[in-house]
């Protein structure tokens, strides 16, 4: 008896040195080809373990972050759009956005709106720069029925179609749900610019890889707000953790009966608006 | 000096980030290259796994079209990556929900099974040049035989064997290749011009008739060059081949666009409005007039009246060379049309092409015109006419 169990941990020892050898082997080969093994283990591990993070008791398993948009309190501003380009260095032109606000005007007699946003040549002209960002007062003398901003940012989806395209993982949903982008790693392919529904997603021609709202990740791991939420005049945006019912966030989809952009596509996005109408694109 | 990327005008509402279009003349060229290796091997197939015999003048050298062409696939892609450097991480770390992250392993498979079957193929050259030739090209050749010069029947029906069962797996390597590229289309839900489960059988068949078409045009030009007489056998066989599968081409491309049109979902007033105004010149006048009404009127027409002879010859290079232009505006349609429409439903946008750019108008036409050079090498290191290639009689 005691023999037949010496040679069955015998064998359990050998097949488990086969496997470890077997895990070693593969991982050798995958490490010495590019030395991706610590890229990949930085996305999988824990954001305090992988030290990637700017903060190193951020423990992004605590957090499930959302957004909403009033836009019955937006006003064009369009402070949020500089601040963004600012704080992310976003390409300072009319071509490259991780936020946006399009305005939406209903004149009298018209079915339809007319729409327009800061990257228009209308408003360009108005602004004197495509590094400043301004509404043309075109509606002035115009018999204005209805009218309302609505900001636009990354949906954060939690199907994101851009992450599901991406062909090297470059892309990827974090534990506390925001999608990011690892700009050392993505090839450049613009398969994901082309799956997002929303337009979110841009190719930044500085750095030659993709690029889009990361809800200012370097901020909120901090503790702080990100950026346009920060300077927002009016608290049109709203921030916080889904999984805390006393945040601003979980208040406003709380309090609020709010929609997504274009839920049809299945990307179940998490930026909720507030006061939306039919004709929003 | 141009710019650094270009800029699209826009009418209507667009995103602001839509004004760049992520996509350019480059994966234009992409699917069609790819469509005229899956055409290529289509023909060569015919003969070798369906024992065509009014192929054979053009199924050895249809393999090796389909090698060059299949040898520069990669190169549009890489052109267009931001980061060619990185390209190998899609093969490294495949994320495997991506219908992008498996073209590494299936371009890389299928090279290698042309490479095996043009090696089979020319084995008994090879051997023949080790035996015969002199100086460096027959110490090459003599690597290239792996030290065997067994050129017995048993040999040569060994490597038959080969040669069929390459091809028949061949086949679903190239249309499933191809096939591929048209689900990385017609699976992104975000654009309703690309969003169909029909794409990747447009791409399909639309694959096979410019492959056809563009064995068509170089093995009659090779005839002249080589001052040898068309065989009108096989041209004949080819413009049926074409004639057919520009049916099928045509009948789904109707269908996908019907679809469209007639689901009529969300954004379609601005589909017609496309429809209507910058899609009437590149396809109805030049996709479908130029391109494919005409060349199936004219082929009709010789198969009626039984043409043979120049007047045969020249309508159906003439017919193939309007082929060849109708995949391409097919593709660029496709391509460029797709982002040409705003994904707001609500806006058009301009696609300008530059031309001296990595990603312009020169280097998509190298591009294109890279393999013929290649094919023109090779042709000449492997001549796939007449007896050259066929086995030497074993002694």
């Amino acid at each position: 008896m005691k023999e037949s169990k010496t040679s069955l941990v015998a064998r359990r020892e050998f097949l488990s040195k086969l496997g470890r050898a077997a895990a070693c082997a593969g991982a050798a080969v995958s490490a010495g080809a590019v030395g991706v093994v610590q890229n990949v283990a930085a996305k999988s591990g824990s954001a305090e373990s992988a030290g990637s993070f700017p903060t190193s008791n951020y423990d992004w398993t605590k957090h499930r972050w959302g957004f909403g948009v009033d836009a019955t309190k937006c006003i064009g501003c369009l402070r949020c759009v500089e601040a963004c380009k600012r704080e992310n260095a976003v390409p300072g032109d009319a071509h490259h956005f991780r936020t946006w606000v399009e305005r939406y005007v209903y004149l009298e007699g018209e079915d339809r709106p007319h729409i327009d946003s800061q990257h228009d040549a209308v408003n360009i002209k108005a602004s004197g720069s495509e590094k400043e960002y301004r509404f043309a007062n075109q509606y002035k003398d115009a018999k204005v029925e209805k009218a309302f901003f609505v900001p636009k940012l990354c949906n954060h989806c939690t199907h994101p179609a851009c992450v599901q395209v991406c062909p090297t993982g470059a892309t990827y949903r974090t534990e506390d749900g925001v999608v990011l982008i690892d700009h050392k790693y993505c090839i450049g392919c613009q398969y994901c610019v082309q799956a997002c529904p929303y337009g979110a997603r841009f190719f930044n021609h500085e750095k030659q890889v993709s690029d889009k709202c990361t809800w200012c990740y370097h901020r909120i791991t901090k503790g702080l707000q990100p950026a346009c939420v920060e300077v927002c005049p009016v608290g049109a945006r709203i921030f916080g953790d889904l999984d805390d019912r006393r945040s601003p966030i979980s208040q406003f989809v709380r309090n609020n009966r709010v929609r997504v952009l274009k839920p049809e596509t299945g990307n179940a996005p998490n930026v909720f608006y507030l006061g939306l109408d039919k004709d929003v694109v | 000096m141009e710019p650094l990327f270009e800029l699209a005008t826009h009418s209507g509402t667009v995103y602001p980030n839509e004004t760049v279009f992520p996509w350019t003349v480059l994966i234009v060229v992409y699917p069609y290259i790819t469509g005229l290796v899956a055409g290529a091997f289509t023909v060569s197939s015919m003969y070798h796994v369906f024992g065509m015999q009014r192929f054979k003048p053009v199924a050895k050298f249809a393999l090796l079209t389909a090698l060059c062409f299949m040898i520069f696939v990669p190169m549009p892609l890489l052109l267009h990556l931001g980061h060619p450097e990185r390209a190998l991480n899609a093969v490294l770390t495949p994320h495997w929900t991506s219908a992008m992250a498996a073209f590494g392993y299936f371009a890389g498979f299928y090279v290698i099974l042309l490479v095996l079957e043009v090696w089979f193929m020319f084995r008994p050259y090879f051997v023949r040049l080790a035996q015969q030739g002199t100086g460096l090209v027959r110490t090459l050749c003599r690597v290239l035989c792996l030290d065997s010069y067994d050129l017995s029947d048993k040999a040569m029906s060994y490597d038959d064997k080969w040669i069929f069962a390459l091809a028949v797996i061949g086949i679903p390597g190239a249309h499933g290749l191809h096939g591929y590229v048209g689900f990385l289309f017609g699976s992104l839900k975000s654009r309703e011009w690309w969003s169909s489960d029909l794409m990747p059988v447009v791409f399909l068949f639309s694959a096979v008739i410019s492959g056809v078409a563009l064995l068509i045009v170089l093995y009659v030009l090779s005839c002249r060059l080589r001052r040898v007489a068309v065989d009108l056998g096989c041209l004949k066989g080819l413009a049926y081949v074409l004639w057919g599968f520009m049916m099928f081409t045509l009948v789904l491309e109707g269908l996908e666009f019907a679809n469209i049109v007639y689901k009529a979902r969300e954004g379609i007033e601005t589909i017609m409005e496309y429809v209507k105004g910058p899609l009437v010149v590149p396809f109805f006048i030049v996709q479908f007039a130029i391109g494919a009404v005409t060349p199936i009127v004219v082929i009709s027409y010789l198969i009626w009246r039984g043409t043979t002879g120049k007047a045969l010859i020249a309508g159906v290079t003439a017919s193939a060379v309007l082929v060849l232009i109708s995949v391409m505006m097919m593709r660029w349609n496709v391509v460029i049309g797709g982002q040409e429409i705003s994904k707001t439903g609500q806006g058009l946008l301009n696609y300008h092409m530059l031309i001296f750019h990595r990603e312009g108008l020169l280097t998509a036409a190298a591009v294109v015109g890279a393999p013929l050079v290649l094919l023109a090498l090779l042709v000449r290191l492997l001549p796939p006419w007449g007896e050259d290639a066929t086995p030497a009689p074993s002694t």
